[in-house]
Order: structure tokens, then sequence, then C-alpha cells
């Protein structure tokens, strides 16, 4: 228990770490938010244009004001904190959208990829587990071989050529699901998939790996010679340590899944926050690469943590201290 | 949300829905759609017909346009129209503090550019009166036969001035939101879609058909083409989301069609740097482009090779020969041969006039582009890769490519930190001074280091003359200045405009130089 508060109370610099890095980072980039195709009307427009948004001021006060400590005389001639700023919770307005604060946009866009991701990660479990279960099981028959081909074959396509396949087929030939957008449930069908199935494939071969392990080990032979029928052996004796290096990856994969959506949600045109993760950072909208960049970074962290604890309570002989 | 009965295809994500601020031409087809000014656009022409206002008197020398606005003309939340909501917003858009890009338009009309330039703060001393609730008086610096076009402009409509005041720049983000034009706003969810319905309120609400439209964002080509051919989306409005490599299957289709715009493909030489501050070198380069060789090989939806910035029927106007005509005028395979081999001689001789025989002692140089630009198929750079080879074989220079992503590639331009650079236009209202402005030696979209007094005057003189022969005189003379003569800029070919949409179930939708075709005229047939 002190070790996982220890954790969490270094989460904290570490994050401050990581979103200051990214403060200066993007700023670092040529160009800015509003560098567009034609210039402003004039030299007094575009001033005024970075003065709204403070970008006039130096990187230091920017700094501070994104913090929320920045301190200025107001029009009332009186000395008060400048107002918003990351200590109150508040990111700011988006630069690029700027109709939109950061956080509108997380919040319509943040559930959309994280039930994406959970139904990618049900997905991949769905189509590993038993792939790998029963390849194992049938080990060196014709259906372990077509089983672990097909596992390696997820593996090696890339979802940005796996998700038009999926749409070429179950979408434009077949006609049984739609090509893109987001809200009905068969809509989820391929993005699911698209982004589930590489994962898929891995938990298939750690299943089938953990599996064909488990069933030579000594203890299986004595279930066996107890005379347990071969469903109880397999499920009741194997299937139990079989799985703990599936679970060991559930954490990482869980992460991928929510954080690397980007090229699926573009290919499925779906509402989520992957494509703001990328376009915010080549449209140089800075307050929502600060914004993203620490929604991750706190998603990430705590998504350790929680791997951590769960090799805790499921393998004994961790032990943390 | 159960499907609009219009779902257009809008391009990539708007930022604003402010008439005012906003740059892009995706933001601009749902602003329109919610905001109108005194004029609005023609479906058919593209250019200003009445929109709010219902007609306008021009003084005789055109300099005092007197607008009667309609008695019907109202916010969908139900306040009137008024002049005064004109005055309020006009000056409001001119106001530097708005920070409003566009406000050059303003420059047109009395006291507008000194505004805009901050040398003057009184926004009284703008040229809008209103001279009782339903009239109002523009006094113009020129005549301007444009104005009218221009007062169809996103940054020309009427605001709703106590929901501005109220919110500030976020008042777009009011519910309900009050809009101006044939549509009031339903939802704006950022990356998903916009969705608006028919205005009840409109002045001309009896002849708008659809009654609920979605406007979808996307910038995946492919996604794009897989929601359209799905029947998910009825238009495809944006050229760049259409799959340049599919061209050759989807021009023959009879749902894709191509139209020319005002819009012009060209190169930058930055002539404040060596050699390229030597006109004969310009030139020399600019002629042994085969610019037929770009449009039938890699553009090839029908763009046409030019040697002008204007495109041609810009506003009736037609651009004078530029530098290299002969070739972009060759109409059979043999003439063009010809032409270019002549182009190809005179930019030997111009080389080695310039004192690089044979391309001895040219220094290597590059040419700057922005990677993954033209819709995702690299357009740029293919040309870019033409250019290399063109100016290797016939004139024996060497030219290093350099792809550069979008932001920095527009900051290295304004900094003129560049050799030569890609560029393009696309021209805002139908007139030549859409693109010739831009060469003005005070103009921030120059971006080439060159300024020529003598350019400058003659549309200074071409501004302030109402006779349009004479005008369009002056105009030839200095876009002949500019593309004959000087080069600062390589003209290569007009863009053609593409979209998409069923015939047999989609109407409304008529090609236009100005490229604006407004989702209140667009019907589905049953």
């Amino acid at each position: 228990m002190r070790y996982f508060l220890r954790r969490l109370a270094f989460l904290v610099p570490l994050v401050w770490v990581i979103v200051t890095l990214a403060f200066f980072l993007v700023r670092v980039a040529p160009g800015g938010p509003f560098d567009r195709e034609r210039k402003p009307a004039s030299p007094a427009v575009e001033r005024a244009l970075a003065e709204k948004y403070h970008l006039d001021e130096s990187l230091g006060s920017q700094y501070l004001r994104f913090l929320g400590l920045k301190w200025e005389t107001g029009s009332d001639g009186r000395w008060h904190r400048a107002p918003g700023g990351l200590l109150v919770g508040d990111l700011g307005l988006s630069l690029k959208y700027r109709n939109h604060t950061v956080a509108d946009i997380i919040r319509q866009g943040l559930p959309v990829s994280l039930t994406l991701g959970i139904l990618a990660f049900g997905f991949a479990m769905g189509f590993g587990i038993p792939i790998g279960f029963y390849t194992a099981v049938q080990r060196g028959s014709w259906g372990d071989w077509i089983g672990s081909l097909l596992a390696l074959v997820v593996i090696c396509v890339p979802s940005f050529v796996l998700g038009p396949v999926l749409i070429l087929v179950f979408g434009l030939q077949l006609g049984w699901f739609p090509v893109g957008l987001w809200g009905a449930p068969l809509q989820a069908v391929l993005p699911m998939a698209a982004l589930g199935l590489f994962f898929g494939g891995r938990v298939a071969r750690l299943m089938r790996e953990g599996m064909t392990q488990s069933l030579q080990s000594e203890y299986i032979r004595t279930a066996r010679a107890k005379g347990a029928s071969e469903l109880r052996v397999l499920l009741r004796h194997a299937f139990p340590t079989a799985v703990m290096p599936v679970i060991s990856y559930s954490g990482p994969m869980l992460a991928d899944l929510l954080t690397g959506s980007f090229v699926v949600e573009n290919i499925f045109q779906i509402p989520g926050i992957g494509v703001f993760m990328v376009n915010s950072s080549l449209s140089r909208d800075y307050t929502m690469v600060v914004g993203l960049v620490l929604l991750y970074a706190i998603l990430l962290l705590v998504l350790n943590l929680l791997v951590d604890l769960a090799y805790g309570l499921l393998d004994p002989r961790v032990r943390y201290e | 949300m159960p499907r609009a009965d219009l779902v257009v295809l809008n391009g990539p994500e708007i930022e604003t829905l402010d008439p005012h601020v906003l740059t892009g031409q995706a933001d601009g087809r749902v602003s329109g759609a919610l905001f109108e000014g005194l004029t609005r656009f023609d479906p058919v022409s593209g250019r200003g017909i009445p929109g709010l206002a219902e007609r306008w008197d021009v003084s005789p020398d055109g300099r005092r346009y007197t607008f009667h606005l309609r008695t019907n003309a109202a916010f969908s939340t139900g306040e009137p129209i008024r002049a005064e909501d004109f005055v309020w917003s006009w000056r409001h858009a001119v106001d530097p503090s708005t920070a409003a890009d566009y406000s050059g338009f303003f420059f047109y009309v009395k006291g507008g550019k000194e505004l805009v330039i901050g040398t003057s703060t009184n926004l009284a001393s703008l040229g809008i009166r209103a001279l009782d609730p339903l009239t109002m008086e523009v006094e113009l610096v020129n005549p301007t036969s444009f104005f009218v076009d221009l007062c169809a402009m996103r940054i020309m409509a009427v605001v709703p001035r106590w929901t501005v005041e109220r919110l500030g720049d976020q008042w777009v983000r009011a519910e309900p939101l009050p809009c101006s034009g044939a549509f009031e706003l339903v939802a704006w969810l950022p990356n998903n879609r916009v969705r608006v319905r028919k205005n009840p309120r409109y002045w001309d609400a009896a002849s708008v058909r659809p009654r609920v439209v979605d406007f979808l964002s996307s910038d995946s080509p492919s996604t794009a083409l897989n929601l359209y051919l799905t029947g998910e989306v009825d238009v495809l409005i944006e050229k760049n989301l259409i799959p340049l490599e599919l061209n050759d299957v989807l021009l023959k289709r009879p749902d894709f069609h191509t139209f020319s715009y005002l819009g012009t493909y060209f190169m930058r030489f930055n002539v404040t740097r060596k050699p390229f501050d030597n006109v004969r070198v310009r030139r020399a380069m600019s002629l042994v482009l085969d610019k037929w060789r770009i449009v039938d090989r890699i553009t090839k939806l029908g763009e046409r090779p030019t040697s002008a910035i204007t495109p041609p029927g810009t506003g009736g106007y037609s651009p004078p020969p530029g530098l290299g005509q002969n070739l972009c005028v060759a109409t059979n395979a043999a003439d063009r041969a010809a032409a270019f081999a002549a182009n190809v001689a005179e930019a030997k001789r111009l080389l080695a006039e310039a004192g690089y025989p044979e391309g001895r002692g040219f220094p290597t140089f590059t040419y700057m582009f922005n990677a993954g630009g033209g819709g995702g198929s690299r357009t740029h750079e293919k040309i870019a890769v033409e250019f290399q080879a063109m100016l290797q074989e016939h004139l024996g220079i060497q030219m290093e490519l350099r792809p550069v992503e979008w932001k920095t590639y527009l900051s290295e331009m304004s900094r003129l930190n560049y050799d030569v650079i890609r560029g393009s236009w696309v021209g805002d209202y139908q007139d030549p001074t859409t693109f010739l402005d831009c060469f003005l030696a005070d103009s921030g979209n120059n971006r080439t280091g060159w300024k020529n007094a003598r350019y400058d005057a003659l549309l200074e003189q071409a501004a302030g003359t109402s006779e349009p022969a004479a005008r369009v005189a002056l105009l030839q003379e200095a876009e002949t200045l500019l593309c004959r003569d000087e080069v600062p800029i390589l003209p290569v070919f007009t863009y053609t405009g593409l979209y998409s949409y069923d015939p047999n179930r989609v109407g409304g939708i008529h090609p236009n130089l100005t490229d604006e075709h407004p989702v209140s005229a667009m019907f589905l047939k049953r």
C-alpha cells in the first residue's frame, strides 16, 4: 500500500515534467497556430491575434500563464492572478478550434476513443484466447497450422492496410457493415476489428505458448493420472496458468489501444481524440498539444500503475517494497 | 441522430463558424449557410445577388452605394435586421481587436484601410451610414465594380450585436445562435459534424429545400470516397477529398464533375537571393518547365497550363500573354513540341547571358514544397521532381528538393527563407485584382521579395479608373510586367475543381469560378 502511495506521489512531478517539455517543444517548431496560406489583412491584425491568445508574451510569461501562476494588473488597475491555468484545471481554448476549449474537445472525443479501445480490447481477447487455446491443444494439426498462420498474418498487417481491406470486403463488396462514422452499433464493428486484430494475434500467440508450456508441466500429468476428464484438465488445470502471460500483456495492450487509435479513427471517420493528437501538433495548436499530452501521460502512468497492482494481486510471488 | 436530408462532406474540420474571423473555405461553406450579408452568392454564377438587401442604387461616380434592406429580414431568433445592425457588424469586422484575417476586404470602403492598418481607431470613420432603419449608404474609396460581389463575402455578413457583446469571441457558441442566413445551427460537434436546419424566419425560406443538412468533416480522401460510395454522404464538395490516384476511373463516372475556378498553381522565386535576383535566371528557369507534361501526367483533371497568374474569364478579363505563352496555347502535340523547343533555346541563351553558360557555375539551390499536400497523392512532390529533371536536362542546373510540413512551409515562405518555393492562389471574387493585388510591394501575400514601383502605380491607377476598357488595359499592363517581363513567379496551371454528386438525385449545384456552392440552393430529387 505504501509503495503505491509513493508511486502515486511520484506521478505528479513526472506529469509536470512531461507537460513542461511538451509546452516548450511544441513552441520550438517553426510556424505558429495563426500562420496560414494568406497573411492577415495587416500587421495590426496579426498583432491583435497574437495578443488575444498571449502569444506575444515571452515564453516564460506564457508558461506562468499556462500554469496559472501569472500575476498582472487588470483593467481596473489592480494586481491579480490571470484567470485560468493548469493549477485550476483550465487547459484554455484550442488555438485552432477557437470556439472550443481543450477540455470541450477532450470531453467529446475521449469517450469515443475509450469505447473504441475497450471494444477492441474485448475483440482482441475474444479472438486471441480461443485461437491460442485451440492451436495449443491441437498442436501439429491442420487446425493449429491455420490458426497460427492467421494469428501471424494479423500481427504482420498494419491497421492502415487492414482497415481499408476490411472496408473493401465487408463494407463495399458485401455491404454487411457501414464503412465509417460512429453512433450505431454496427458502425463499431469494422473499426473494432481493424484496431483489435493485431492485438488479437499477439494474444493468440501468447496464449498458445502459455498453454503449450502448461500442458507439458508435471501438474497436468498428475491431474491426468488422477483420472480427471480431458476437458477438466484443460480448463481447470492448464488454463489458469496458461493465461497469465496474456493478463500481464493486457495492461500495455489496453494502453496501446487507448492511445493508438489515430489511424483507425482516421480511416473510419470516428470522432475520437486520436485525430486531434496528431493534427494538433501539425497545426501548432499549442494548448491542445499540451492538453492531450497531459491526458495521455496520466492515462499511461495510471494504467501502468494498475498493471503493477494487478501483478501483485495475481501472482503472490511478486512483492513490492 | 437520424440522417439529415442532405449530407455534405465538407473537407477539413472547421475551425470556427464566426463569419468575421473564419479563414478556411470549409468554414465558409458552413458559416455561409448560417449568416448572410447585403448580398449572397448566386449558386449559378458565383457572383453577388440580392441577399438581405433587396436592391441598391449606385451613384454616377461609382463611389456611393445605397442599399435597401428587406422589410422581412430577421435573425432566426426573431429580432429584425436593420441598417444599424450592418453598421455595427462592419465596424466590428474592421476593428483590429476582432483580429479578422480577411478584414482587407474593407480596404475598398472609405476609412477601412486606415482602421485595419491601425492608423485610425475611430470606428465611426468607416464609410457606412444608416440613413433610416432600412436604408444604408456605403462610401467607397474607388469605383469598385465588384463591390456587390464583396458584399457576399462572409466577413461582410451581419452578426447579432447583442450576442457578440455578451459573449465576445465565443459568441458563436450561444444557444440558440441568432442566425441571419438560410439555416440555423442545431449542433456543432468537433471532428464529427455540424448540423443545421432550415431557418423559418429567413426572408427566402420558401425556396430553401433541404430541412436538415449535415456537414461532415474528413481529411482522408479514401474515407470520404467510401462514405460517398455507400450513400452516407450525398455530396463530396471538396476537391482535395477525391483520391487523385483514382482519377482515371472516377472521371468516367457520371457523378464526378469537373469545373474551372479561380485558382492558379505557381512557383515563387526569392528575388532577394542570388542568383534569382537576376531576371534572366528567372526567365530561363520558367521557360524550361514543360507545363503540359505536368497537367497531362500528374494532375490529370484537365487543368490548363498558363503563363499568367490570373485565370481566364475572371470578371470578363483575359490575361495578357506571359512568358512562354506560345507553349500554353499550342493545341496539338507537334505545336507544343515546337513551342517548347523554342522556349528551351531561349532559356539556354538567357542563362548564358546571365553568366552561367550550360549551367556552369550555377549554385545548387533548393525547391521547397509542402509534403503530403495535394490531397495526399503527393502532387507537389511529383511536380517538383518533374521540374528538377527539366532544369537538369535543359539547363544543366541542380535543384534539390526540400519537402517540409505545412506550417514550416508557410513560415519559411513568409520569412523569405527559401530559394524557389511552391505557391498557389485562389481568387475570392471575379476580378483580376484578387490575384494581382498579391504582388503589390506591401502585400503580405507577395512573399517573393519582389517590389516594383511601376506595377504598384499601374494597379493604383486602375483602381481609380471606372471606365472598364481603360481599367482592363492598365491591369493587363501590370500583369505583363509581372508574368512576362519580371517573372518573380512562374505560373504553372489553372486549377480544375472537382466535386461529386449523383445528378439524378441531387440538384442545385452549379460550376462557377468562385467555387461557391451554397447548400441553400441544393435539393434532393425524389
